[in-house]
């Protein structure tokens, strides 16, 4: 598949960077704002697949390469299941992090401006579940646009 | 130790997810690692199974409860009814869960050869490893909507597994029917779903089947049930989807799809005897069920006896002998309400069905890994282009002889033991039943002379001058059913009295299902 004209790669270059950063904006806030770790993935990928789309599977071959996706999609997997692993002390998907202050245990009360710092494994967990989604489905989109196959494309 | 029987329920579901996406990464470092992985992990699988067969079996039904600091307590943190994500594990259970890990380990052990010289194996593991998470979760849910999430699980791992063999085209067909019929009857299954939870607000099954009214709704709901898992076990009407899928998919997955299948005969027996028990016609549904087996019987052996293909042959009869499962269980549900008939034959005859399914899952298992060490030596599975095979292949014809005289009920093989169970239990609720069983059995034997003498009898036939005997891992994967297969038929008694009778005695006893999990209420 052959890209697109000059006008769409330029306005690709200025966004793609955009979409990437709120798809982790959505991830990072998965516990405190509506969204979570699939919704983030799905709108990173969606700036692959403009990536995808803009260059054509030819040239975007060698910048996205279907084994690191696969690499990284089993990875977010196994983070979200070992983390609930993790919590077997007590039982499976315990969240063992919770109120314990440091990183990821301040406990909240009332009105707040949205602090990062809270609710145990559950932020973990949206990354863990954003990673799986965006190399899935950029995953998906590379195998649609058959950019593995370059030598079949006319 | 008690650590890991404390927590065993969830580890058994837990490790093969795990192992799934570990071997997807495992693989890329070394395919050997990763073959000696999969097989650690299902062993280990198969040990904890056993463990938690032990413990239940010594001290009754386990429960797990997730998300709270009590696992074993239903209801903790003061909440009178159960909201949490549960884990059941009752004779029932623990019963499929056996045979679940037994076939998985044994399908995965005879892949190693079996699969070896075709690519994607990799994804092949961790779908053989996600089918038997959705397995074991089926049969250890507590609650309505993870049964439908793990029956889709299943369903989605199975249907890819049918389609490994993508670039022939038949297997994508086959795959294409399976995931259809999957994806409507698992959205059936969430329509029933969403019926309970309207009326009783819950989703638990004890809930429900304590709080069951068997109003309009539950009739819907109970209809809906039963059509889709008959469908997913292959009874007759609804049949269309087994032959095609059985025969296309590579043998050791057919032979973990057999007990795919029973799994959502189990939940069909869950459904119809936890949730609704007396409540419900038992003498209407009971014999519901006993038609839908009489029919798989009957028209799962005619169909099987024209057949050219020895993998489609097979998977006629395993629709065959499913009648037999619904036949036994059918009659143990419609005596349900009747203690005298109930005690004097009704529990027997469950015990006779429950017994088949193991049995089932072991020689049928046994046929289609034989059909598929036919298939490894001639690249064939036309029974008109095979002959003379038992010169070159002496302990694949054993095994084969081995599984088709249990399958056609001889003594001293497994078949034998629980057909004669389901016969005399049967012939006294009614005797036309027990006299049709015989039948098809007769015509199961005729069958599978013709496949033996086709396929291992008569001259060496010179295309197949060359053949050898199969790998070692293939003859073990055999071996070990073979021996279960033996075991089974030598010392039915003791099988019977440790692992059937409490599965059946399970499914009866809904009350003390209910008060375990709600406590005295």
């Amino acid at each position: 598949m052959r890209g697109m004209s000059k006008i769409v790669r330029t306005i690709t270059n200025i966004l793609y960077s955009f979409i990437i950063i709120f798809g982790f904006y959505i991830i990072m806030h998965g516990h405190l704002t509506p969204g979570g770790g699939f919704q983030g993935g799905a709108v990173v990928a969606s700036a692959f697949a403009l990536l995808v789309v803009s260059y054509g599977a030819l040239k975007i071959k060698d910048m996205l390469k279907a084994k690191n996706f696969s690499v990284s999609e089993c990875s977010g997997l196994l983070a979200f299941i070992g983390l609930g692993f993790l919590g077997i002390g007590t039982v499976f998907f315990y969240n063992f992090l919770a109120g314990k202050g440091g990183l990821f245990g301040n406990v909240i009360y009332g009105i707040n401006p949205g602090d990062l710092n809270t609710a145990g494994v559950l932020p973990l967990m949206n990354i863990a579940v954003g990673i799986e989604v965006l190399s899935g489905l950029t995953l998906i989109i590379l195998y649609m646009f058959n950019a593995n196959n370059p030598k079949e494309e006319k | 130790m008690n650590f890991l029987i404390l927590h065993a329920p969830i580890l058994i579901i837990a490790i093969p997810l795990l192992a799934a996406f570990a071997t997807l990464l495992i693989s890329k470092i070394s395919p050997k690692l990763r073959n000696i992985f999969v097989i650690t992990v299902l062993s280990f699988v198969l040990f904890l199974v056993l463990l938690l067969a032990h413990q239940v079996y010594t001290s009754g039904m386990q429960v797990y409860v997730l998300g709270s600091n009590q696992t074993t307590v239903a209801t903790p943190s003061g909440y009178s009814i159960p909201v949490r994500i549960m884990l059941t594990v009752d004779g029932a259970s623990i019963f499929m869960a056996i045979i679940t890990a037994i076939v998985s380990l044994v399908g995965a052990i005879y892949s190693l050869s079996f699969m070896k010289k075709y690519s994607g194996l990799d994804k092949y593991y961790t779908l053989l490893l996600l089918m038997s998470v959705g397995m074991f979760g089926m049969e250890f849910t507590g609650d309505m909507f993870n049964l439908f999430v793990f029956l889709e699980i299943l369903s989605i791992s199975s249907c890819a597994l049918v389609a490994f063999w993508t670039h022939k085209g038949e297997p994508s067909e086959a795959a294409f029917k399976y995931m259809v019929l999957s994806c409507i009857g698992a959205l059936f299954v969430l329509f029933a779903t969403a019926l309970f939870y309207g009326q009783y607000n819950a989703l638990n099954i004890a809930m429900i089947a304590s709080r069951m009214k068997y109003s309009l709704l539950d009739k819907i709901a109970l209809g809906l049930l039963v059509a889709v898992f008959a469908m997913k076990c292959g009874a007759v009407p609804m049949h269309m989807w087994t032959p095609d899928a059985y025969s296309k998919a590579p043998a050791p997955i057919t032979a973990m799809l057999v007990v795919a299948s029973q799994a959502s005969l189990y939940a069909l027996f869950r459904g119809v005897f936890t949730l609704y028990n007396v409540t419900l016609n038992c003498l209407t549904v009971g014999w519901i069920i006993i038609i839908l087996g009489v029919l798989s019987m009957f028209i799962g052996v005619t169909m099987a006896l024209p057949q050219h293909d020895v993998k489609r042959l097979m998977a006629y009869h395993a629709i065959s002998q499913t009648g037999y499962m619904l036949l036994g269980i059918g009659v143990g549900l419609a005596v349900l309400g009747d203690t005298n008939a109930l005690n004097s034959y009704g529990l027997m005859a469950m015990k006779g069905g429950l017994f088949h399914i193991i049995n089932h899952a072991m020689y049928k298992g046994l046929l289609f890994l034989t059909a598929g060490a036919i298939f490894y030596v001639t690249g064939t599975r036309d029974l008109n282009k095979m002959g003379g095979l038992a010169h070159k292949m002496p302990l694949t014809a054993i095994f084969f002889m081995i599984g088709a005289l249990s399958i056609a009920g001889m003594p001293p093989f497994n078949g034998f033991a629980s057909k004669i169970m389901i016969y005399e239990s049967v012939y006294k609720f009614n005797p036309v039943l027990s006299i049709l069983a015989m039948v098809v059995s007769i015509l199961t034997l005729a069958s599978f002379v013709k496949v033996f003498h086709s396929a291992f009898m008569g001259p060496q036939l010179p295309e197949y001058k060359n053949v050898k005997e199969v790998p070692k891992s293939m003859l073990i994967g055999m071996g070990i059913l073979s021996f279960m297969i033996i075991l089974f038929g030598v010392f039915p008694d003791i099988v019977v009295n440790t692992i059937v009778a409490p599965a059946a005695n399970a499914l009866v006893n809904q009350g003390s299902y209910i008060t375990k999990i709600l406590g005295g209420a």
